[in-house]
């Protein structure tokens, strides 16, 4: 029964993979690149266990390496969503222009 | 109490995350969508701040020098320099994983098996045993090793700092089964091994060991494949942070690496379909290295003049533009946008034809033509073009070559046949932008170039294009 809460972990991660499928299984093509983008930008998620492993209780080489992590998620989290942001408004602006030129 | 706010926050993020992709998906809600991830982001990040005993210092700082150099990468790149910003985030979030597993790893054998579970229990509230976190740190060094070299190698190829060409040596698949067989290997002798030092050697093993696959894997495949590696890798990103979320059992990062890990998938599948291949000839082909014979070319490439193509394109009433990464390279985007600008005041029809993988990343020339303010009415997909493509006055191909080559749709021996193409040759008349008349990426000599119809006009695409816009001029 221990095993309950693992259990649940497992059938999220198949929940979750079939969501990611149904999500967008249509993408006009325009949108590749943002979307791409996009979701490498949450795959920076993994930041939340860089931090954990920031536990001022831990040995020095835990620390250290949680702390590179720290950075170089955070450099695909900012850098990712503000690359995507920057995208986005290219195709935002001329949706505005299209119509009236 | 903690706890119970820390994952209800957790499921906040995973929802944000969940409708962000969705919307990513629509060109009128995507901006949006990638706002609302970001918030989603923001408040998982939160969330964890508030587990007790943190190092604030390494906390703050680390995400101070991260944010800046991902803020100011994202804000300085040229639009032009993007695939290549993509695939190196998309590295450095394979190697923070990774980073996270190693650290996770000498956490345990700080406090020992045992007393590591106990913390993980207290963190989490999850109970499991010792062998589930150690095959997931073994699986998160692997995809996480494979994903970070694997991009660095996409971004140098992208940026033109390592050759394009698929670089292959004999007995390569061999050589990089035997490396996948030591990797796994070396994660069951992590999984037996535990706190003590013969796992920790092969734990070590198997970081060298996935690096080195990360490169092998991504050397063989040519700049024309890249879509589709740009596409995977961004796949296994998602999926070393999955895993990474079952090492510390957190469901924020399980649920959202999976979504990047299924969604990364999907556009994989896309680009293999408009290529007409299977991710495995993508991967294992080394396409273009072995490629040479093209047979059935016959015929003469007929170059042309700017002035020439000016009387042609003056009288046309409908014109079709074919980009490809030749367009990307000249960084003629603005130029093309100027002559379709002209020949619409002409009287022309004009429509841009985008091969989902012309370019080297997906949708990449429609991020060119974005920036370029080209009308998105314009920008149509093969499916749209090819119908219309018999009564279209010219076809302009600008440094596109295998996804305009007919020999995909009728010459059997075609290492391409059977992958969609724009039928730029259904055209009346066709002009070729090409830097010299050497094969293209490929290796292919393109049947295209030989027709009868069919003009080259050989320079810098943009210079060229800048030429046909100043004849109009006159």
């Amino acid at each position: 029964m221990e095993l309950a809460p693992l259990l649940l972990l497992l059938f999220a991660f198949t929940l979750a993979i079939f969501l990611g499928f149904e999500l967008i299984s249509k993408v006009p093509s325009q949108l590749h690149t943002p979307l791409m983008s996009g979701s490498n930008a949450i795959s920076g998620i993994t930041i939340v266990g860089a931090l954990l492993a920031l536990n001022a209780m831990e040995g020095p080489a835990a620390k250290w390496l949680g702390f590179a992590a720290v950075v170089f998620a955070s450099i695909n989290v900012v850098g990712g969503y503000m690359v995507t942001d920057r995208m986005l408004a290219m195709f935002k602006k001329k949706d505005k222009g299209g119509p009236g030129a | 109490m903690n706890a119970v706010l820390i994952n209800l926050l957790y499921i906040a993020a995973s929802i944000l995350f969940i409708f962000g992709i969705k919307m990513l998906g629509s060109a009128d809600t995507a901006r949006k969508g990638n706002r609302l991830s970001s918030v989603g982001m923001l408040l998982a990040v939160i969330a964890t701040l508030m587990y007790l005993g943190l190092d604030w210092w390494m906390v703050v700082g680390g995400i101070l020098i991260g944010g800046a150099i991902g803020a100011v990468a994202a804000t300085r790149v040229k639009m032009t320099g993007m695939p290549e910003l993509v695939a190196l985030f998309n590295g450095f979030g394979g190697l923070a994983s990774l980073l996270v597993g190693a650290a996770e790893y000498a956490k345990l054998r700080d406090a020992g098996v045992d007393h590591y579970l106990e913390m993980l229990q207290a963190q989490s509230g999850v109970t499991v045993p010792g062998w589930f976190v150690l095959l997931a740190i073994g699986l998160t060094a692997l995809v996480g090793g494979i994903t970070f070299t694997g991009s660095l190698v996409a971004w140098g190829k992208l940026a033109g700092k390592l050759p394009g060409i698929p670089t292959l040596f004999p007995g390569q698949q061999f050589v990089n089964v035997a490396l996948m067989i030591a990797a796994l290997v070396g994660i069951v002798l992590m999984v037996s091994g535990g706190d003590g030092s013969l796992a920790l050697t092969a734990g070590l093993v198997l970081v060298v060991l996935s690096l080195v696959l990360g490169v092998l894997i991504t050397v063989p495949i040519g700049g024309g494949d890249m879509p589709v590696v740009i596409a995977l890798l961004n796949s296994l990103s998602g999926i070393a942070a999955a895993m990474a979320g079952f090492i510390i059992l957190n469901n924020v990062l399980v649920v959202a690496g999976c979504l990047v890990g299924a969604s990364g998938l999907i556009l994989t599948g896309i680009m293999c379909k408009a290529m007409n291949r299977s991710i495995g000839n993508v991967l294992f082909s080394g396409f273009g290295a072995t490629a040479q014979a093209a047979g059935g070319v016959t015929g003469e490439m007929k170059a042309s003049s700017v002035e020439d193509a000016y009387f042609v394109l003056e009288a046309a009433q409908s014109v079709v533009i074919i980009p490809g990464y030749g367009m990307a390279v000249a960084q003629a985007q603005h130029a093309v946008k100027e002559l379709a600008h002209i020949l619409e005041e002409n009287g022309a029809e004009v429509r841009f034809a985008i091969h989902p993988v012309a370019g080297r990343m997906p949708g990449h020339m429609n991020v060119l033509l974005a920036e370029a303010d080209v009308p998105y009415e314009q920008l149509q997909e093969m499916d749209q073009v090819n119908p219309v493509m018999p009564t279209v006055d010219v076809a302009i191909v600008i440094g596109a070559n295998d996804v305009v080559n007919p020999a995909a749709n009728d010459d059997p021996s075609s290492p391409i046949y059977g992958m969609p193409i724009i039928n730029a040759h259904e055209a009346r008349t066709v002009y070729c932008l090409k830097r010299g008349k050497g094969a293209g990426f490929s290796g292919l000599e393109n049947a295209l170039f030989f027709g009868e119809n069919t003009r080259m006009l050989y320079g810098d695409a943009k210079a060229t294009v800048s030429a046909l816009v100043a004849e109009f001029g006159k």
